[in-house]
């Protein structure tokens, strides 16, 4: 494998493919936090 | 020789450096879009008023009528995961993501068009397609999780699943933003509002589809080293699906998941009508909805916590704990009740819920060590079954349960009291089945 040498994803993948997949996740839960907030008032 | 298809499973084969962490976002992208199952009920009312708008009309479809898109949709994930399971092992995640993103989508369009001519059997012929998609989506990152995190098995599917959980916290603002944007004097927007949904969820599942990889065949991450003996009730060797399905611990783990399930998805089918009568006047429906909202959000995070508990735990303890605890905790809700503390009503439903979205994320895992690696998918795909029977009967028995309290002059507030010590009940079951959870015989192993 030495003409192919490995390469690493970088950081930036990492944190871009993160944050577009939970991104949702935690729009979701703000949405749902707002509407639970209801049963404490 | 012409190069393999872009959905082909050797175009997945990560390169060496690959970072697996990758992976899980794209296992994410697919489960919470497909999540959207949860929150359907959000169009129940609007649409039984398609034709009327405002009030039901006549020839407007019934809510006993619209309810069977739900059902339709998850009696296809169960079929759909048990007859593509092998399919799936074999073609790689990647086509089936592709697959499941596709009947994803073109279930919300057919059903749009169902609503748009007013022709039920085409709404139902959506919701099948949708079902599909709900299967394949739902088993396809799986193996692949699993095998690239050896070392974290549980940690790794309760990522994907916690997804799933996450998906209806999504879909239902979702759902209601876009249905309330394309409202007309005329339309409720339903229509408009499940194409709108049908080309987001699928091009957000195209990312899944794009970035997932399959580890190499050598592949061990660094630092770990694989068991070199079997042990307890944690594998090295491998089992088919067909043959997993002629072993008593396949279905002592489709109880497991059946029973968890059952008392679970019951209570959530029947959450809101439930706090309000057992605290009546105290709880209005805002709130309660507020309570739905609630424990989704300890159903979510159960899912991650649990299953990454697994890894350290094993699987069958796990299973213990949610039994056992789950068993003491609706044992105390009637008498949380009786004391008036909401606050502590409200947290033991969300302990409750957590092992409920914990019963799901730690199943592959605890297939893998029963079952090996080599079809776990297709093997976790046969025992969703499980949860098909448990969706019909844990809200049936609910309501059921409840409405003869009612019937035989159980004041409401005292109605759910014998509906969560039969709960209990299930949960003890579920113990019983999952202590008598052994490894499986050597015969069954694949040879060679």
């Amino acid at each position: 494998m030495a003409e192919n040498p490995p390469k690493k994803s970088s950081i930036a993948a990492l944190v871009f493919a993160w944050a577009f997949a939970l991104s949702p996740l935690l729009w979701g839960v703000f949405q749902t936090l707002k509407k639970a907030a209801a049963l404490f008032r | 020789m012409p190069e393999p298809s872009f959905l082909a499973r050797e175009r997945t084969v990560a390169e060496p450096g690959y970072n697996r962490w990758l992976v899980p976002p794209a296992a994410l992208a697919v489960h919470l879009c497909i999540g959207q199952a949860y929150s359907l009920s959000v169009f129940s009312l609007p649409m039984s008023r398609l034709l009327g708008v405002t009030d039901p009309a006549p020839g407007d479809w019934p809510m006993t009528t619209t309810v069977w898109m739900f059902n339709l949709a998850f009696a296809a994930l169960g079929a759909s995961a048990f007859i593509w399971g092998k399919w799936l092992e074999r073609v790689g995640p990647r086509r089936a993501m592709f697959v499941a993103a596709l009947c994803f989508a073109s279930g919300f369009f057919i059903a749009a068009a169902g609503i748009s001519l007013h022709r039920l059997p085409l709404l139902y012929a959506g919701f099948v397609v949708y079902g599909v998609g709900l299967g394949l989506g739902y088993i396809s990152p799986v193996s692949t999780l699993i095998k690239w995190f050896p070392d974290r098995p549980g940690m790794a599917t309760g990522m994907a699943i916690m997804g799933f959980g996450g998906g209806a916290l999504i879909g239902a603002p979702l759902a209601q933003n876009l249905m309330d944007h394309f409202k007309t004097a005329s339309s409720v927007g339903v229509a408009p509002t499940f194409v709108t949904m049908g080309i987001l969820y699928f091009l957000f599942m195209t990312f899944g589809v794009v970035t997932v990889r399959v580890p190499p065949p050598d592949y061990c991450p660094e630092r770990y080293s694989p068991p070199t003996s079997t042990e307890k009730l944690v594998t090295t060797a491998n089992v088919t699906a067909d043959e997993a399905i002629k072993t008593r611990q396949f279905w002592l783990l489709w109880a497991v998941l059946c029973l968890n399930v059952t008392a679970g998805i019951g209570v959530l089918s029947q959450a809101s009508p439930m706090i309000q009568e057992m605290f009546q006047g105290r709880v209005n429906a805002g709130a309660a909805a507020g309570f739905v909202g609630f424990i989704s959000i300890f159903n979510l995070l159960g899912r991650f916590f649990w299953s990454s508990v697994s890894d350290y735990l094993g699987r069958k303890a796990t299973y213990t704990v949610y039994f056992a605890l789950g068993t003491a905790l609706y044992c105390l809700v009637p008498t949380l009740g009786r004391l008036g503390s909401i606050t502590f009503f409200v947290g033991a439903f969300g302990i409750i819920f957590t092992m409920y979205g914990g019963g799901f994320a730690t199943i592959p895992a605890y297939l893998r060590d029963i079952f090996g690696v080599l079809q776990v998918g297709a093997i976790h795909g046969r025992l969703l079954t499980a949860w098909s029977v448990a969706a019909i009967v844990g809200p049936t028995l609910l309501t059921y349960l409840r409405q003869y309290q009612v019937a035989h002059g159980v004041a409401k507030t005292e109605a759910y009291t014998a509906t969560m010590y039969i709960m209990a009940g299930l949960l003890v079951v579920g113990l019983v089945c999952n202590t008598l959870v052994t490894a499986v015989d050597e015969r069954r192993h694949v040879k060679g």
